[in-house]
């Protein structure tokens, strides 16, 4: 089915801007981003957009499509009514640089102040042991596609800039964690997550999770773990016997399991 | 106009995936000064793509597999043409570079016995594939960028500048390879965010940009596969070899319209999943090639009791290497037995359980629910042969990754040899680091040896560069750039595709030369100010350059195998087999050479048996005593 469609997409540069009005054609099973790519093509050949694989992986084409912080290419067309205005908006939290791509070198600037996995210092490449159950934590987070889109939608800093400074958003609060998860990692994050990330400005109202186009649920599994974890309380059982059985073995379990191979021939 | 920015470096990395990334931290290992250049944003390029794995002959599962059997597996995916000695370090050398991720801080999925668990996949004799689910790529790319945010740390502890020696551009294309005297200057670019130009003056730079995928219309590559890296070596003075052949992957969406050609994951076979035709046929087994008959199951129940009992059993057809399956499907496609959207059915509902499905292959399962509307777990995929990789590339040294220009260093897609007529799967991804590594290696020794004497770039350079990269506004009434791509990737698609004739490929390049003339007249509106219509027009230069050096090469070469089939020419020539097709720039053009393949080492070729290699080679290249 083909129709017109009406859209609204903000053009402008960190001085200002305006919504733009277009009728554009419409084909079944398109996405947001492909009616994009059509006013490039067909009416706004210089209307930026930041985009990569169109396929939900690499986390470019963040921006906001009728108010709701989504990925335009897994936006589908056909959950709007045909009558319906589609609005494009860029994301509001990051400055504008054109049109619907922003600056958001604050992730990047962010991400840079997270210490590092800290493996066992004696431990050599090939002997890393570690079970799936206990990766598994870790690996949800690291789904992460760092479209920023629970960074855009956090209000700790969409709502206050001046929080910028002091607060990481929920992308690198849930890096720290996935690290602190890691099994093999010997850092102590818990100063780090408080002090130099802001892990007290989340109040877990779990917005960052409703946006999260990889379903990842960061609020339940790493924000609210890191949080209990810097009070020092134990109310998340399988967290807290797998940082037990880190602090009683942490060096050498379980990398080095009984029996296995230390390396493969 | 303000000043050109100008940059020094030792080492400048021209692309950010896993080749580029891990070359990054290979020069930086070796005390050198790099930059590295992201076309798009750090973290995003087209590694994040890679599903399946890669591949390392570690033996975490089957105890049996080593680098001869990676190797061999390898060779004979490419149809014996790789560079046997790239296709050599790489099986040697891949278990090391996936067990270095771990200590960079990569989780991938476990055994029983807490080692990297490995998966089957086509081609590969034993389960071999290091994976995370079907996110393996984005696995490698997140590790690496975190590795390089860790160097800096490192760096920020002992200078106080987390740049002092590794500094990444974002968002910057470069649209020249400088040179002096023969030899690597440095680049020229210019920031997609703003227009600006930028200089970087450098001895020693690493191409690592990946391929040409958006030189064809079906394809599961993104917007950035433009072919720079194979453009911008030629038009530098280097070569590229093995042009012609192209992997198209068996299984990427033939719905809806807008996904058209994104990849389905080849694990989705190796897990278990099957093809079927429209009359429910399992078709795959009428396809299996007189050289593989003898390592694939001729009937159902032998291929399904393969994935418990490897050892007793053979491989279904399924895991065929993917050329040969991308041309089944297009067989039964064009003999009237495809799906009404075109393409094949590809069933793992009624092989696997629900929850087994989305453990394993979850952003299959996410991607067909969001994109086409398909639960995986309760009704088969349609899939069809889509444009996934160019085996060819950049000619480089095996051991130092140099091109023909000193100073200039290739790796990963953009490179050629290593995969011969056609790449396994898996293979792409223990590529990377492999040569990844060595390039950035190569590059800091060859600087090393360059000592003070570097050469430098001159305004000239710089104002050719400059006119070059702005004569797209200087055209009053031209061509929408965006509508010249579109008939540019029919083109290819239509007449240097999948399967390839004479007479088509002669009106491709004819096409071509019609294009040269659009391409030059490709007009721009608006300003420099991240403006796609700009992008595209420069980007376009490439991928005519590139598409021209696959034509020319693919109607050289008169013989079908791997990635390169002709209808007009059906078998595979064990003459042709000895020779690579070279490509360099021209005038506009491409200008193409026959150059020998250097015989394998016999050592080699004792890992295989004399009536394997009689299928592929000459009677007089068989080893002695074999006749």
């Amino acid at each position: 089915m083909t129709y017109t469609a009406k859209f609204r997409v903000w053009r402008g540069t960190d001085e200002g801007g305006q919504l733009h009005d277009f009728d554009v054609e419409v084909n079944e099973g398109e996405v947001v981003l492909d009616i994009v790519h059509r006013l490039q093509a067909s009416q706004a050949p210089d209307l930026a957009v930041r985009w990569n694989c169109k396929a939900g992986k690499c986390g470019s084409c963040s921006a906001e499509v009728n108010g709701r912080p989504r990925l335009m290419c897994m936006t589908r067309m056909n959950t709007f009514e045909p009558d319906e205005v589609v609005t494009i908006t860029p994301m509001r939290t990051f400055p504008v640089i054109r049109d619907l791509v922003t600056d958001v070198s604050y992730n990047y600037e962010k991400a840079r102040m997270v210490p590092a996995f800290a493996p066992p210092e004696d431990l050599k490449p090939g002997e890393y042991r570690m079970a799936q159950v206990d990766v598994e934590r870790s690996q949800e987070f690291r789904k992460c596609i760092e479209c920023f889109l629970c960074n855009n939608t956090c209000h700790a800093v969409r709502d206050h800039e001046d929080n910028k400074s002091t607060f990481s958003g929920p992308r690198f609060l849930m890096r720290i964690a996935e690290l602190d998860m890691h099994p093999l990692d010997t850092a102590d994050r818990r100063q780090v997550a408080v002090e130099d990330h802001g892990l007290g400005y989340c109040n877990i109202t779990k917005c960052c999770t409703e946006v999260c186009p990889e379903h990842i649920k960061i609020t339940d599994n790493a924000l609210i773990p890191l949080k209990e974890r810097v009070a020092d309380r134990k109310y998340d059982p399988i967290f807290s016997v797998a940082s037990l059985f880190r602090k009683s073995d942490k060096r050498t379990a379980p990398g080095a399991t009984p029996g296995s191979k230390a390396a493969q021939g | 106009m303000t000043e050109l920015e100008r940059h020094n470096f030792d080492v400048l990395v021209i692309g950010a995936g896993g080749a580029g990334l891990r070359a990054a931290v290979e020069a930086r290992m070796q005390g050198k000064r790099v930059a590295i250049i992201c076309k798009s944003l750090f973290g995003k390029a087209h590694t994040v793509m890679a599903e399946g794995g890669m591949a390392a002959a570690m033996g975490n599962v089957n105890s049996n597999d080593s680098w001869q059997v990676h190797f061999r597996d390898t060779m004979r995916g490419g149809k014996f043409l790789n560079s046997w000695r790239m296709a050599e370090l790489h099986a040697k050398e891949s278990p090391d570079r996936v067990w270095e991720l771990e200590t960079y801080g990569a989780l991938f999925d476990r055994t029983p016995e807490g080692k990297i668990s490995q998966r089957n996949f086509g081609g590969h004799e034993y389960p071999r594939l290091a994976h995370v689910g079907d996110r393996s790529g984005l696995e490698l790319i997140r590790t690496l960028q975190q590795k390089i945010v860790s160097l800096q740390q490192d760096d920020f502890r002992a200078t106080g500048d987390y740049e002092s020696n590794i500094k990444i551009f974002a968002e910057v294309t470069i649209t020249r390879i400088l040179t002096a005297d023969g030899r690597t200057a440095g680049a020229y670019g210019y920031y997609r965010e703003t227009g600006d130009f930028v200089l970087f003056q450098a001895p020693a730079v690493v191409l690592a940009t990946g391929g040409i995928g958006k030189t064809f219309k079906v394809t599961s590559g993104s917007w950035e596969y433009t072919g720079d890296g194979h453009a911008l070596a030629m038009r530098a003075g280097a070569t590229t070899l093995n042009m012609e052949f192209i992997q198209f992957h068996p299984t990427g969406m033939v719905w809806p319209p807008s996904v058209k050609g994104i990849l389905v994951t080849e694990s989705v076979r190796g897990d278990g999943g099957i093809l079927t035709n429209s009359e429910g046929k399992r078709f795959m087994f009428d396809y299996i090639p007189d050289v593989f008959k003898a390592m694939y199951a001729t009937t159902p129940e032998e291929g399904d009791r393969w994935y418990t009992d490897p050892d007793n059993n053979r491989r279904p057809p399924e895991l065929l290497p993917r050329d040969e399956v991308a041309r089944a499907i297009n067989s039964e496609v064009k003999a009237g037995r495809g799906t009404p959207r075109g393409g094949v059915y590809l069933d793992v509902s009624s092989r696997l359980p629900a929850d087994v499905i989305r453990k394993k292959l979850p952003s299959m399962w996410h991607q067909f629910k969001e994109l086409a509307d398909v639960d995986i777990t309760k009704e088969p995929m349609e899939v069809g042969p889509t444009c996934h990789y160019i085996m060819g590339g950049v000619e480089v040294d095996p051991d130092t990754e140099e091109t023909k220009l000193p100073g200039l260093f290739a790796a990963g897609e953009v490179s050629g040899g290593m995969h011969g007529s056609n790449r396994l799967g898996g293979n792409s991804l223990s590529d990377l680091l492999v040569f990844g590594r060595r390039a950035g290696l190569g590059a800091s020794e060859y600087v090393d040896r360059l000592g003070g004497a570097r050469p430098s770039v001159t305004d000239e350079m710089v104002a050719d560069a400059e006119a070059e990269a702005l004569a797209p506004f200087a055209v009053e009434s031209g061509e929408n750039p965006f509508v010249i791509h579109a008939e540019l990737q029919q083109t290819m698609n239509d007449l240097v595709g999948i399967i390839r004739t004479e007479s088509e490929m002669v009106e491709a390049l004819q096409r071509l030369e019609e294009f040269k003339v659009r391409v030059n007249n490709a007009k721009v509106e608006g300003g420099r100010a991240f403006n796609p219509g700009w992008h595209l027009a420069i980007d376009l230069r490439n991928m005519l350059l590139v598409g021209e050096a696959v034509a020319k090469a693919a109607l050289e070469r008169q013989e079908s195998r791997g990635g390169h089939t002709r209808d007009d020419f059906p078998e595979m020539s064990p003459e042709w087999r000895q020779i690579n097709i070279v490509c360099s720039a021209e005038g506009d053009g491409v200008a193409i050479t026959r150059q020998p393949i250097p015989p394998m080492r016999e050592d080699l070729l004792e890992l295989f048996e004399v009536s394997e290699l009689k299928k592929y080679m000459t009677e007089a290249e068989l080893p002695k005593g074999a006749h």
